[in-house]
């Protein structure tokens, strides 16, 4: 039996221990190993979310348990204080000795804190440990209880230092990072990057200051001010420092181990030190001349010194990928391989959107062949491909600007398939995990990114990967012929048109019977309100029948705004209203003090009712003749028209008379989304109608009927389905067009966003609404009216139903109201008070 | 904001010192919530019917501070019983409290036990 020493417990320490055990040979070597720090190793990268919820447990790589099932003896705050090259033993700050075989130095790096005079100052602190966060953590505190506003530096404009500087921000104090070079991230980003980057900080509210040297702390105990020469001054009360990392060689240097000149245990790409029994992995040593930061290329030290003892070939790359993302969240910032072009072996190409704030560059070979490096600003969705492209020297577009501009017009994307990669890309860098292992995996039938976790260790490292290995999972799942199931969530395996057949061919009646029998657990704000449009599709039911399940606008017949109160829309068919009508609605907001707006679809909202008023102001409106507008309903909205023919010059028909018709026809009507419609009398489109579901515009000979348009995000101009033809004949496809979307839609998947993806797209709509290809129009027909012929004014049903009213009260044990609400005068109206930030 | 945050802490059943009668049981829906006062709290109660379990917790969502959470759909997520606030649907563990779908903090959750037909809160004041 051997044994082997690890100094070190750190990230690449662990990293080690869980290589080590992992092969076979281990049972032949007893591990011991010391930690300096209380407690075993932990997410030295993800220490900032230590600030959120001081869990340090969540951060912990493995507990102690752990070490014990595998047979490691772990001896935590226990520094080695020397070791004894000659007769191959160490001795602990405790005076205990132990005899190695091999010794393994993972002892990191410690912050480097520059010689600036006055540093010693109270307040002053480094960011490494969860010691250095709680000691932090408890100035700060101290800080905000003497009040006023408590201002802290960051000593340092990099990675880490930006992180930090976020940290200060969300404890409450403000935040200057203070770096010495003219840029932020000065090894990663390039000045107008940097520019970008300082633009996102400064909205986030810190403040950079940048060619800032500092040459003395001001204050008397504690810190109160940087002095940065010629009568410049920062006021600060407190100070964060992360000006970079020095290893931890001293141990090496007092046993003779060669080190170099700035400091690093010097190793070979075997990862031997200068004593053959002894190696240094991780930010302690020095390879090629360099310590690398970052825990990847630790991670592969650790294996090769595995490999290494245990007799197998393995050696550290020449070329070691440095690329970074920063994990601020809603920050954007990765460099890849030679972002800043020091080999000056390519040329770059910059895309700079200051609208946007987005900062984009590659760097391509000079013969325009490769990619060699990139800056991504603002955006990086597309680092883990751009990445992969860099890493695998995979062949880049003809025009390499589409690698960040996208490829504008021509086809295809610019990337290719991720399936394109090869197999021994390196998909998950943190655990080392290549695109080939996770296709076997994906083969071998594992078909959930948790599963792949579980089996690969992928995506839980960083997670940058997360996106990349979701795509390579479908991919090589629909490679395989498998279909990618659109499973609607962990409730019930099927998609939402499997779940539309099951309800109808068993007749299901209730979620809770289609749960029973035909899913798993206990449902939830995904599966819930699908099956309720679904039944609703199917039956025609009121969402006051199953209440519980559906969305929240839906519970109560309402749209929830801002601060919990809700907004209330009558129909007001094809937008035509009487005044007496809008006397009416004048005085009904007026009575319950709401706030009145016109809506997009020609009608009016009322806004700021109170849930115990919703009932009132319903019956209100319904005595007067009104009913539900449904706006709280994914289901159909309004068809908006232009006054047409009845008294515009230029009208061909009339759309209004056509619009209140349709509208009327299709109220009520449940869906996977909302829809809207919209006839226009000529096509000067006054009614915007190809920017709706369904549209008409009356030309010579009748009716232009679209579909599958919408405005919103994504605009899109609806899609002729057929020309020329009468009313009744539009409203025939509109029924069969509606029905078909109805029953094949994904949930909250727009007519629009499913005729972009329904195979053969319009022309095959065609086929099937007008030349029945599928043999189904009498189904869709029949299905529609019955849908039509049992509409029910839901609110008419709620407010004559004891105790569906009932459930209209902010409390069930009191008739207070809630306390919580406060409304700010707007304008000749008012509003509810503003979130804060 | 955050003092009507501090109102709210998380009680075990051993801490209850007052167990207050809250409402008949019939003033919940099957496997949905209603909204109960005690004092200057809002507190959420579910009737997790499919599961036979009751459990409360905070009205206040930690998201935006709205009292809303008493109106939202509940479920689980692999096994762990959960609401998902109407506003903008963040999740919560109603047994631990914990957001999760996000790194909000955790609500506080209150021990329900029900007697004679009525739903009672436990509180340690
Ligand atoms: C806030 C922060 C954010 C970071 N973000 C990223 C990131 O996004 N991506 C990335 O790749 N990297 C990041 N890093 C860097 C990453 O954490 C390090 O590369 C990694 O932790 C190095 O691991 P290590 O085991 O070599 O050193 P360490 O994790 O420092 O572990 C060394 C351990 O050895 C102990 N030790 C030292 N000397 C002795 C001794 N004589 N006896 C006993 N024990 C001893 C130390 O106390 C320490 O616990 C970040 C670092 C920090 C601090
Ligand atoms: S679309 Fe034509 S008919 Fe309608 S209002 Fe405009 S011009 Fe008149
Ligand atoms: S307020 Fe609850 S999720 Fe936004």
């Amino acid at each position: 039996m051997k044994t082997i020493l690890v100094i070190g417990n750190g990230m690449v320490g662990y990293k080690f221990c869980e290589k080590f055990v992992a092969k076979a040979e281990a049972s032949n070597y007893k591990l011991i190993v010391f930690g300096e720090e209380p407690r075993p190793a932990y997410d030295r990268v993800h220490l900032s979310e230590y600030f959120a919820d001081q869990n340090a447990e969540r951060l912990s790589m493995a507990p102690r348990s752990w070490y014990e099932e595998n047979g490691i003896e772990l001896i935590t705050n226990e520094r080695v204080t020397d070791i004894h090259r000659k007769n191959k033993t160490i001795t602990t700050i405790s005076d205990a000795e132990y005899a190695y075989d091999y010794l393994i130095l993972a002892t990191g790096s410690s912050a480097f804190v520059p010689p600036i005079p006055k540093i010693e100052k109270e307040g002053i602190f480094v960011y490494r440990t969860i010691e250095d966060l709680d000691a932090t953590l408890a100035y700060a505190a101290k800080l905000k209880a003497q009040g006023g506003n408590k201002k802290a530096a960051i000593l340092g404009g990099g990675l880490l230092g930006l992180e930090a500087g976020k940290a200060i921000l969300d404890m409450d104090l403000s935040a200057s990072v203070v770096e010495f070079a003219p840029r932020l991230m000065p090894r990663q980003l390039d000045g107008d990057a940097s520019k970008v980057l300082q633009g996102k900080l400064e909205d986030l509210g810190i403040e950079i200051l940048l060619n800032k040297g500092t040459q003395k702390i001001l204050g008397d105990t504690a810190i109160s001010g940087m002095d940065f020469g010629n009568g410049d001054i920062l006021e600060v009360d407190m100070l964060l420092v992360s000006a970079g990392i020095r290893p931890r060689d001293e141990l090496a240097k007092t046993c003779g181990l060669e080190v170099g000149t700035r400091g690093g245990i010097l190793v070979t790409n075997d990862m031997k030190t200068s004593d053959e029994n002894i190696f240094a992995i991780g930010e302690c040593a020095l390879l090629n001349q360099m310590i690398y930061g970052l825990v990847a290329p630790g991670y592969d030290m650790a294996g090769v010194a595995v490999a290494q003892i245990i007799g197998e070939e393995a050696s550290m790359p020449t070329e070691i990928d440095m690329s970074t993302k920063l994990k601020l969240s809603g920050i954007d910032v990765a460099s890849f391989g030679d972002a800043l072009n020091e080999k000056k072996e390519g040329e770059s190409i910059v895309y700079e959107n200051k609208f946007q704030g987005v900062y984009k560059k590659i760097v391509v070979s000079k013969d325009g062949k490769s990619l060699l490096g990139g800056i991504l600003v603002g955006d990086a969705s597309d680092y883990s491909m751009l990445h992969q492209i860099f890493l695998n020297g995979l062949a880049i577009p003809e025009n390499p600007e589409d690698l960040i501009l996208g490829s504008r017009g021509g086809e295809g994307a610019s990337f290719g398939s991720v399936l394109d990669l090869p197999d021994e890309a390196v998909v998950c860098s943190c655990e080392s995990v290549t695109k080939g292992a996770i296709c076997c995996k994906v083969e071998e039938g594992v078909d959930t990114l948790k599963g792949l976790a579980a089996a690969t260790k992928v995506t839980t490292g960083c997670g940058g990967c997360k996106p990349m290995v979701q795509d390579l999972l479908d991919e090589t799942l629909k490679a395989a012929g498998k279909i990618v199931k659109q499973n609607i969530c962990e409730h019930f395996d099927y998609s939402r048109q499997e779940l539309f057949d099951i309800i109808t061919m068993k007749g299901i009646k209730s979620y809770d019977e289609m749960l029973d029998k035909h899913g798993k657990g206990n449902g939830c704000e995904i599966c819930k309100p699908a099956l309720a449009s679904l039944f609703a599709s199917i039956y025609n039911e009121t969402a006051n029948k199953q209440e519980v399940i559906q969305d929240s606008n839906d519970r109560f017949l309402a749209n929830i705004q801002r601060n919990g109160t809700y907004s209330v829309v009558p129909r007001v068919a094809g937008g035509e209203i009487t005044p007496k009508q809008l006397i009416v609605i004048g005085q009904i907001a007026e009575k319950y003090d709401l706030y009145t707006k016109i809506t997009g679809g020609q009608r009016i909202d009322m806004f700021g009712a109170r849930l115990d008023e919703l009932p009132k102001i319903w019956k209100d409106l319904i005595d007067e003749g009104f009913e539900s507008g449904h706006a709280y309903g994914k289901s159909l909205r309004t068809v908006k028209s232009c006054v047409g023919s009845t008294w515009c010059r230029y009208g061909m028909d009339e759309s209004v008379s056509f619009a209140i018709e349709v509208e009327n026809r299709y109220k009520g009507i449940r869906s996977p989304h909302k829809f809207k419609g919209g006839v226009s009398g000529c096509i000067r489109e006054c009614a915007e109608a190809r920017c709706k579901d369904f549209g008409m515009i009356a030309v010579e000979g009748g009716w232009n009927l679209y579909v599958g348009g919408n405005g919103g995000a994504n605009p899109r101009h609806a899609e002729l389905l057929a020309e020329k033809i009468d009313n009744a004949t539009v409203v025939k496809y509109v029924d069969r067009f509606l029905m078909f979307y109805i029953k094949t839609a994904l949930p909250l998947q727009r007519t629009a966003a499913w005729l972009e993806k329904l195979d053969g797209g319009i022309e095959y709509l065609k086929n099937v609404v007008i030349n029945d290809s599928l043999g189904i129009c009498e189904d869709l027909d029949k299905e529609m009216a019955t849908l039509v012929d049992t509409y029910k004014c839901e609110w008419k049903e709620a407010i004559e139903n004891i105790e569906i009213q009932n459930r209209y009260s902010h409390f069930v044990n009191s008739e207070e109201i809630d306390s919580n609400l406060n409304f700010v005068p707007l304008r000749e109206q008012k509003m509810p008070e503003l979130w804060e930030a | 904001m955050s003092a009507l945050l501090e109102k709210y802490f998380t009680t075990n059943v051993d801490e209850v010192k007052v167990w207050f009668k809250a409402a008949p049981i019939d003033k919940f829906p099957e496997n949905g919530g209603a909204c109960v006062k005690y004092k200057e709290k809002q507190i959420a109660i579910f009737n997790f019917t499919r599961e036979g379990k009751w459990y409360a917790c905070q009205n206040l969502c930690p998201h935006k501070m709205e009292m809303v959470l008493s109106r939202g759909m509940i479920g689980d997520d692999c096994g762990t019983p959960k609401v998902a606030c109407p506003l903008h649907k963040k999740t919560f563990s109603l047994e631990s409290g914990e957001n999760l779908n996000g790194e909000l903090d955790a609500i506080a959750v209150y021990p329900v036990k029900v007697e004679e037909g009525f739903v009672y809160l436990g509180f340690s004041e």
